[in-house]
């Protein structure tokens, strides 16, 4: 049903033809990365998109299955897993910009023109409404009862940042050289590692941030 | 001594421990504002002197009394920012419908606040690729068969499953139902999952 050459229509042309089976790793490399790392990464709303296609696409097929085929609960089981990788990952996305719905916007705003966007247009919006929606029911429930000079909230400096010292268990895709690693104690110095394809390690989030975004290593 | 009252409130939410959402405090957040008046009038005051008469010794206190209206206002707004979150909790596990029970815990303006958290995640919801959305409040565990046995807890109707059989949900009777379609039914408590 869902097999290999169904999936390469049209929104696909500028990059190289993508089999399902290749989306469905994308998608859960994409997944795993969101659900390890403190802060949101790049949205990929390209990659969504498509699984939703391929997800309506298998399910239209399975209409036109018999009933009772063995055939159909293999495929309708495959859906199902599919669907909840991707809803895990968006819930994982919007759980982030609800946690630090400040900062994601502040980093928007600090987006050089050009630059890939971290949010997708949905996102962005539903941020900008969360913002908004929070601001106001402060203002009416306390802040606007306040002293006048007490009546506002820096939501920048009263919700926290991501915490990108966090430790991260990772595998490498691509091998690196030359990793620079921040010392942990005074008396450790910096010094740098190679890190090798195929290999594992646990490292700070925020030495290798770049290559969670480049896509050379992958959480786990 | 002053900020106990808002101090109480905080400990008011920390005591229910996670996920449950306990009245809104009405009466402490007005005992807090008048706290903080007052505090504000004495400060003015206190500013007025100390500037004119060139009173030095009561900058202090007027430190002093800032800094609680700070701790006040950080307080105030901890409280309101946490019972948020434990309704956006709900929001999740309740589907948009919440239980009159919880309502009744809200203040008004919560209730606001629900109402537009609930349009955003719609709306977000029904652009996530193509014509009709995705529900992601849906498929919360890896799916792991895809039937599940499930019994009634509650009288709840009749309730349609896709391929268009209709059952009935009836106290204490046991089906077996597709797992994505009683996925919310359990989290409202209807359905409750057998485990054999």
């Amino acid at each position: 049903m869902a097999d290999a050459s169904e999936l390469s229509g049209g929104e696909e042309s500028q990059e190289e033809l993508m089999t399902p089976a290749e989306l469905i790793a994308k998608l859960e490399e994409a997944w795993l990365n969101e659900k390890f790392s403190p802060e949101l990464l790049e949205n990929k709303s390209e990659l969504v998109e498509c699984v939703m296609e391929q997800i309506t696409h298998m399910e239209e097929n399975l209409q036109r299955v018999k009933k009772g085929d063995v055939k159909a609960s293999v495929h309708r089981m495959e859906i199902d897993r599919i669907r909840f990788v991707l809803s895990s990952y968006l819930r994982s996305r919007l759980q982030k910009i609800e946690k630090f719905f400040p900062h994601v916007l502040e980093k928007e705003k600090s987006r050089a023109d050009g630059d890939p966007s971290f949010l997708s247009p949905e996102e962005f919006a539903f941020a900008k409404e969360y913002l908004a929606n929070t601001e106001v029911y402060l203002r009416n429930v306390a802040l606007k009862h306040m002293p006048p000079n007490l009546q506002s909230i820096d939501m920048l400096k009263a919700v926290p940042e991501p915490c990108l010292d966090s430790f991260v268990f990772l595998r490498v895709k691509e091998r690196q050289e030359n990793i620079l690693v921040e010392p942990e104690t005074d008396e450790q110095r910096e010094y740098v590692v190679d890190l090798d394809e195929g290999s594992q390690h646990l490292m700070r989030y925020r030495t290798i941030a770049p290559l969670v975004a480049s896509g050379a290593v992958q959480l786990i | 001594m002053f900020c106990e009252k808002s101090v109480e409130l905080i400990r008011e939410l920390h005591r229910m421990g996670d996920g449950q959402l306990p009245a809104f405090n009405e009466d402490g957040i007005r005992q807090v504002l008048e706290e903080m008046k007052a505090l504000y009038e004495q400060n003015q005051t206190d500013v007025n002197e100390a500037k004119t008469e060139g009173k030095s010794e009561l900058i202090p206190s007027i430190k002093f009394r800032h800094s609680c209206l700070l701790r006040n206002q950080r307080c105030i707004a901890a409280y309101l920012y946490d019972r948020l979150l434990r309704i956006r909790a709900l929001r999740w596990e309740y589907g948009s419908v919440l239980p009159t029970t919880i309502r009744f815990h809200m203040c008004a303006e919560e209730m606001e606040w629900f109402n537009q958290y609930k349009k955003s995640l719609a709306t977000y919801m029904r652009s996530i690729g193509g014509e009709e959305g995705l529900d992601i409040t849906q498929d919360m565990k890896p799916p792991k068969s895809l039937y599940i046995e499930v019994r009634c807890l509650k009288d709840h109707g009749e309730f349609e499953i896709d391929d268009g059989t209709v059952i009935l949900l009836k106290k204490n009777s046991q089906h077996f139902l597709p797992r994505w379609k009683c996925e919310q039914l359990i989290r409202q408590g209807v359905l409750e999952h057998v485990i054999s």
